[in-house]
């Protein structure tokens, strides 16, 4: 049970835009992690927001995820293996309205165990208008190093301006 | 934007933030993924689609069956 967060990193960024942000040398010292967001990209009207761990391209990370847009009736689902980075979600791109931004969270427990690694997200695009999504999603990382370092990507162009990412610690006692 | 891409990287035990151009690995790394997305992305929006297809055909057969329209959407739901 988490009893404390500890902000450890935050980042907000510029005008020139981000193609990741990657927190490294995380401490060990905690029991697992969050990385909080509110981002967005510059391309369509969602982007998918991707993972990676330790800068592991390889194909060790698998899915299953819900997405809903509200223009659609029907969630997607898809379960997703032997992927080379984690599929996270979708969050806005060029075309929602100005000055809004996805809010996401992911968590990611026991981040430092020798087992492989589980995450969960949920994010929502904020919108103001007629399209929104929601994404839910679980995810493993099959390596059994210790997380390390955290990129977070979109699949094209950049996390825009004012995009704020902040990792977490979180610890099971006080 | 840049026109050199560029990435953010946080040393999180010195709080050190640094902006660095992607390496030429880097930007190869970022091109295969954006196809491989591509790909992906069009596979995920062509099985919604025929979901979404394989729904109103079988609204449409239940429909024609006797249901009213309000019932056989209650029964694909």
């Amino acid at each position: 049970m988490a009893l404390t967060y500890r902000a450890i990193a935050t980042y907000t960024v510029d005008s020139a835009g981000a193609a990741s942000i990657d927190f490294t040398v995380i401490p060990q010292t905690y029991t697992d992690l969050a990385v909080m967001t509110s981002i967005r990209g510059n391309q369509d009207n969602g982007i998918i927001y991707y993972l990676r761990f330790n800068g592991d391209s390889g194909t060790n990370y698998s899915n299953r995820y819900i997405l809903k847009d509200s223009s659609d009736p029907t969630p997607q689902t898809a379960n997703d293996t032997s992927q080379n980075k984690m599929f996270l979600g979708i969050v806005g791109g060029a075309t929602p309205t100005a000055s809004t931004f996805s809010n996401d969270l992911i968590y990611i427990p026991n981040y430092t165990s020798s087992n492989n690694k589980s995450l969960s997200f949920d994010g929502a695009m904020e919108n103001n208008s007629t399209t929104q999504w929601m994404s839910l999603t679980a995810g493993i990382w099959s390596n059994s190093a210790p997380i390390t370092s955290i990129s977070i990507f979109p699949n094209t162009n950049v996390w825009i301006q004012h995009s704020t990412a902040t990792l977490y610690g979180i610890k099971n006692t006080v | 934007m840049s026109e050199t891409l560029t990435k953010i990287v946080i040393n999180c035990e010195t709080g050190e933030q640094q902006v660095l151009p992607l390496t030429a690995e880097e930007i190869a790394q970022r091109e295969a993924d954006a196809a491989e997305s591509a790909v992906a992305e069009a596979e995920r929006i062509a099985a919604a689609e025929a979901t979404a297809a394989a729904k109103a055909s079988g609204i449409a057969k239940l429909v024609a069956l006797g249901l009213t329209e309000a019932e056989a959407n209650a029964l694909v739901k």
